[in-house]
């Protein structure tokens, strides 16, 4: 595993309400390449709005972002360039329903890339094959299951080739019996040395798959580690506390 | 009797001013559906626009926004979308006879427009005043419509698409439109037939569609049930089919929605 920080987070701050509420109130984190960071927390603690402000889909109060080492807070860049690296997966699939399953997955790649759409074609056929789901290629996302959708999203946002992949709560909306499909696809996608950040309640998950993970609570970076540090060694009692709660 | 075998009659010998209006009614209609559906579309962009010239008024000396007070509602402000609302208002608030009759006697005093005859029956001077009236009243219903249509998406398409990198003309145009439009369709359809049956007002400023034909066949023949049962037979004819097209559509559209 390499050094190189490909995202740096410096004092991110998100207010509401004129700063009643702090979302994020001074979060600062290097995240390397290769890294799978899992970011835990109880819920309300900015863990979701981390994640959602490293493409900026959440337009941070202060602080800034360097990504790949392009500050994107600056207002004077093209953001679009740059989310293009950045793949996202949400909690509830935001799949486009009125295309199929196969134009979900090309459609970023012809309009944003401008690549042929046959090139297109092929490559979103090799990924689908991948995660099972090659016969799906013609249906329309309401045909298929929960977790189905979801890896569809994962493998949409792979599509662009980003050089990470931020997913947010992957497995929150979806049934029981089909987190397994889910985490599974993400697993591999982490063998595979994809940079992750990965806000996520399956601790399972943290424990198994995460290189690092971030304990977030009432806005605030509380506690960094890896799995063993975080889980088995926790230092604050807010941790514990949380610890205590979901193990 | 209010209808007769010889009023029929008398009708069908002015036929060809029926064939006349009628081509003048669907040319009227479909230039309105045309410009109308435009400038909705313009005016629904500039009421969801989010561009805020006087936000720097209201920042404080922190660089934050201010929550309260005249500077804060300045920077609020976003005159786009404000003459949109405007615009929106005024025409739906007023008689479209009365836009009709400023548009032709105030507006087009003025303006010189060639009068020829257009397909060698319609009077183009009085065929624009017509169509630019119909078109400003229309496109401020229809941008109604299409406002709600869009705000109906969820907005976690429009967060899936800025992902992928999409810009936001691109997130409209292949994401949000297509299925808002699919929504906003049955709205659409029943606007437009609206269309058909408001252009029978333009009579009034001397466009020969349906309802000159009427005048003019009640004028040489004194008669006028007979040629009211023909107009309304006509414009049903057209407003039924257009309806049912528009609704071949939304099932072509509603793909997506079935399992």
């Amino acid at each position: 595993m390499t050094n190189d920080k490909i995202i740096q987070v410096k004092d991110l701050k998100k207010y509401y309400k004129k700063g009643v509420i702090k979302a994020l109130d001074g979060v600062s984190v290097d995240i390397n390449r290769g890294d799978v960071m899992v970011v835990i927390g109880p819920s309300g603690s900015g863990k979701s709005t981390l994640l959602r402000s490293l493409n900026l889909l959440e337009e941070p109060t202060a602080g800034s972002i360097i990504f790949e080492g392009v500050d994107i807070t600056n207002k004077k860049i093209d953001i679009n360039k740059h989310r293009q690296k950045m793949g996202m997966v949400f909690q509830h699939f935001n799949l486009f329903p009125h295309k199929t399953i196969l134009e979900n997955m090309i459609l970023a790649p012809v309009e944003v890339k401008k690549i042929p759409a046959e090139q297109a074609k092929a490559k979103a056929m090799q990924l689908l094959e991948r995660v099972g789901l090659a016969d799906r290629a013609d249906a329309y996302p309401i045909q298929l299951s929960g977790g189905q959708k979801q890896r569809i999203a994962i493998v949409r946002a792979l599509c662009m080739e980003p050089d990470v992949m931020l997913f947010d709560e992957p497995t929150s909306a979806l049934d029981p019996e089909m987190v397994g499909e889910v985490l599974d696809v993400m697993k591999e996608l982490a063998n595979e040395g994809m940079t992750m950040v990965v806000v996520t309640h399956e601790m399972g998950f943290a424990r198994e798959v995460g290189n690092r993970v971030l304990f977030m609570a009432d806005g605030k970076l509380v506690e960094e580690g890896t799995p063993e540090d975080i889980f088995e060694n926790p230092q604050s009692e807010r941790l514990q506390d949380f610890l205590s709660k979901v193990l | 009797m209010f209808f007769t075998q010889e009023g029929f009659a008398l009708t069908w010998d002015y036929r060809q001013l029926f064939i006349d209006g009628l081509v003048c009614t669907v040319s009227l209609s479909a230039l309105t559906v045309i410009f109308g559906f435009i400038l909705a579309l313009v005016l629904a962009v500039m009421r969801l626009s989010n561009w805020h010239p006087f936000s720097f008024l209201a920042l404080d000396k922190n660089g934050h926004l201010r929550e309260e007070g005249f500077l804060a509602a300045l920077g609020r402000f976003n005159p786009v979308s404000f003459i949109a609302s405007i615009y929106v208002e005024l025409f739906r608030a007023t008689p479209m006879l009365v836009q009709l009759f400023i548009i032709y006697y105030v507006v087009f005093a003025d303006i010189d427009i060639p009068s020829f005859k257009l397909f060698g029956t319609i009077r183009f001077e009085r065929f624009v005043p017509g169509v630019v009236a119909l078109s400003l009243n229309s496109a401020a219903y229809l941008s109604e419509i299409i406002r709600s249509g869009i705000q109906s998406i969820d907005g976690g398409q429009t967060e899936a698409a800025r992902s992928l990198g999409l810009t936001q003309t691109q997130n409209m145009r292949f994401i949000i439109l297509p299925q808002a439009i699919k929504n906003i369709l049955p709205a659409i359809a029943n606007e437009f037939v609206t269309i058909i049956k408001e252009s029978s007002i333009c009579y009034t400023i001397g466009v020969g569609e349906i309802m000159y034909a009427v005048a003019s066949i009640k004028g040489a023949t004194f008669r006028i049930a007979e040629p009211l049962v023909v107009a309304t037979a006509v414009y049903f004819c057209l407003t039924f089919p257009t309806s049912k097209i528009i609704e071949h559509f939304e099932r072509k559209m509603s793909v997506g929605d079935k399992r």
